[in-house]
């Protein structure tokens, strides 16, 4: 072989190198690019976010100490409306060591308006995404202060029959269960005394930019939120 | 100017494709001329048992998907259809969940065999991982479909599952509406777990099938001595101790196949629902979002499994007890990959392994079948506690081997087989 050649050949090599080079990151950034679509496509549709639109649930029918029946389904959980005595309006609001997260302190469990005690806009009210926060199965409502199987002191609440996790009434979840965190409370507000609508609350309206007129508590006059 | 050839018309069709097609090389190289040991026992028959199940599982499949709705409307009561009106639809769609269960037994049988004679190890490393990967497009070809008749174990099992994702940390919430495509498990849900179910899952593998069986026959079958039968030639290099696997092994499995399908035909045709363990009775009634089967199960073939995700019970280093069981089960099921590298015996058979081996894969067999019990009922604090031990022998058996296998006492392996 010629030194011509010789000198050609490493010329072309490199040549060759920066050509391979350049094409590999550009059909990365083409793959990526083409990825998008595929990806995206996972997330949920336009169909499917419009029907996870607000619900609304009339609350008229649910007495002292019962569960709302049948239980109202948004974005395809149920969900649990309790109406509570004054017994355990007054019980929740007492300290109670065996809570894991009493105070509410995980943030994204609940709008800010529900976090206190009885993690609700009004003590008499609860509204909880009826969803066990361990592994997605629906607990069952034991609304009665009395002994159950599953616990001899049990003051009330929920529990899931999947994996024995347990929630008081405020939906917070008791120490040493494998649930880890309290129920969720999804955005909700008050329509009217006797009704109210899930999915909907001051931030979410204010984030749509909408002017939809909610009230905070029962008996208010909507116009004030909104 | 060839003089006619004397050859019978078939030969020499043969001839002509053969020119045009490696036909007879590729039945040569992986048949005729494919010389596998001597002594096969009855362990060496699940992997053809294996294979005639997948082709099983690719008809009776693509009967059900002509008769079959992937809709949340039309899902559930199109099984119904097919377990009623379709001429022969009942004995299609059992042969198939029926053909899913007797799957996973085989599959689980040929995992036995390559833990006890040692197939994992050199040079089957890759072979192994290969089967690895089979395992777990086998898992979630499992899950997918069991999403699709709809029922309301099919919902809440589906929902526990996806929940699983949820725990991971930061991002768990949105990738779990990312794998739905909606917030919860529906329609949607549905089609998606639909097509990965019929189309991706099942190319995926027989592509992986097709792998395996070309890795094999390229560093040929162990054998129940664990001795390299290469290591003896002849003056043709043909190894001393093999005999070619057809017809020898063809007729041999054919038997065993027949033997299969009898049990097989048996179970479709007098206990197809195998009480509750094969099809669980909450899928009898359609999915219903609001109401949560008082005991959720997966089908046996999982049990193992969830009983270590339920068995994770402690939070660690602050991160939810949730997090570590989707680790613990992950874990488990990939913990079989490693072990090529985590044996150090000197032999590969546990003919010739020491007392620890022997008594550590009793172990390992015996907690199996435990926590594979106790994933079938309702927790207790008593059976989470035996789940956690069972857990704890399952992973001491592989975590452990580096050490005993390397300090016990082995047999020397004969030369040839035995």
């Amino acid at each position: 072989m010629s030194k011509r050649r010789e000198e050609a050949d490493a010329t072309s090599k490199g040549r060759r190198k920066f050509l391979i080079g350049m094409t590999s990151a550009a059909s990365t950034v083409g793959a990526i690019g083409a990825a998008v679509p595929f990806v995206k496509s996972w997330t949920p549709s336009a169909k499917a976010r419009s029907a996870g639109a607000p619900k609304k649930a009339d609350i008229a029918r649910v007495g002292p100490g019962e569960l709302l029946s049948p239980i109202p389904s948004w974005r395809g959980k149920p969900v649990f409306v309790v109406r509570r005595t004054p017994e355990d309006v007054e019980r929740l609001a007492t300290e109670n060591p065996e809570l894991a997260d009493p105070e509410s302190e995980d943030l994204a469990r609940q709008p800010a308006y529900a976090r206190n005690a009885w993690r609700s806009r009004s003590p008499e009210l609860g509204v909880y995404v009826g969803i066990c926060t361990h592994l997605g199965c629906s607990p069952k409502y034991f609304g009665e202060a009395k002994p159950e199987d599953f616990a001899s002191d049990w003051e009330g609440g929920f529990y899931c029959p999947c994996h024995a996790s347990r929630f008081d009434l405020a939906g917070r979840v008791v120490k040493g269960v494998p649930a880890p965190d309290n129920l969720e409370v999804p955005p909700y507000s008050y329509l009217s005394d006797t009704e109210i609508i899930i999915g909907v609350d001051e931030d979410t309206v204010a984030a749509a930019g909408g002017d939809v007129h909610l009230a905070a508590q029962p008996g208010e006059d909507p116009e004030e939120i909104a | 100017m060839a003089e006619p050839s004397p050859a019978r018309p078939l030969v020499r069709l043969l001839a002509w494709v053969d020119e045009r097609f490696p036909l007879s090389e590729t039945f040569e190289y992986h048949a005729s001329k494919y010389h596998a040991p001597k002594n096969f026992n009855f362990w060496y028959y699940f992997g053809v048992l294996a294979l005639v199940i997948l082709v099983m599982q690719l008809l009776t499949g693509l009967w059900l998907t002509m008769s079959y709705v992937p809709s949340g409307e039309g899902a559930f009561a199109s099984v119904e259809y097919i377990m009623r009106d379709v001429e022969y639809g009942d004995i299609i769609r059992l042969a198939h969940s029926t053909g899913a269960s007797a799957f996973f037994a085989v599959i689980y049988l040929h995992m036995f065999r390559a833990l006890a004679y040692g197939s994992y190890r050199k040079p089957r490393e890759l072979l192994w991982l290969i089967g690895m990967a089979i395992f777990l497009v086998m898992m979630a070809e499992g899950f997918f479909g069991y999403l699709l008749p709809w029922g309301n174990m099919s919902y809440w099992a589906g929902q526990v599952i996806v929940s699983l994702v949820g725990a991971v940390p930061f991002v768990g919430e949105e990738l779990m509406t990312w794998v739905r495509g909606d917030f919860g498990i529906s329609d949607i849900t549905l089609n998606r777990f639909f097509a990965l179910h019929v189309v991706a899952l099942p190319i995926a593998l027989i592509g992986l099938v097709f792998v395996h069986i070309v890795a094999l026959h390229h560093v040929g079958s162990n054998n129940p001595d664990g001795v390299e039968i290469k290591a003896n030639k002849d003056d043709n290099g043909i190894p001393l101790d093999s005999i070619p696997f057809h017809p020898y092994y063809t007729v041999h499995d054919f038997q065993a196949t027949v033997a299969f399908l009898i049990v097989f035909c048996a179970i479709l045709f007098f206990v197809p629902e195998m009480f509750g363990y094969f099809l669980e009775k909450p899928n009898f009634e359609q999915a219903d979002p609001l109401k949560t089967p008082d005991l959720i199960v997966p089908v046996w073939y999982y049990t193992p499994f969830y009983s270590m995700l339920r068995a994770t019970t402690f939070p660690l280093f602050g991160v939810a007890a949730k997090f570590w069981g989707l680790v613990v089960m992950g874990a488990a099921v990939m913990m079989p990959a490693v072990l090529p590298w985590l044996d150090r015996s000197p032999v590969k058979s546990i003919r010739y392994k020491g007392l620890i081996s022997k008594f550590m894969l009793a172990l390992l067999v015996v907690s199996f079948f435990i926590l594979g019990y106790l994933g079938t009922i309702h927790a207790t604090p008593l059976t989470t506690g035996i789940a956690q031990i069972g857990t704890l022998i399952y992973f001491a058996y592989f975590i452990l081997m580096p050490w005993y296998t390397r300090i016990e006492k082995t047999k020397t392996p004969p030369e040839r087989l035995t």
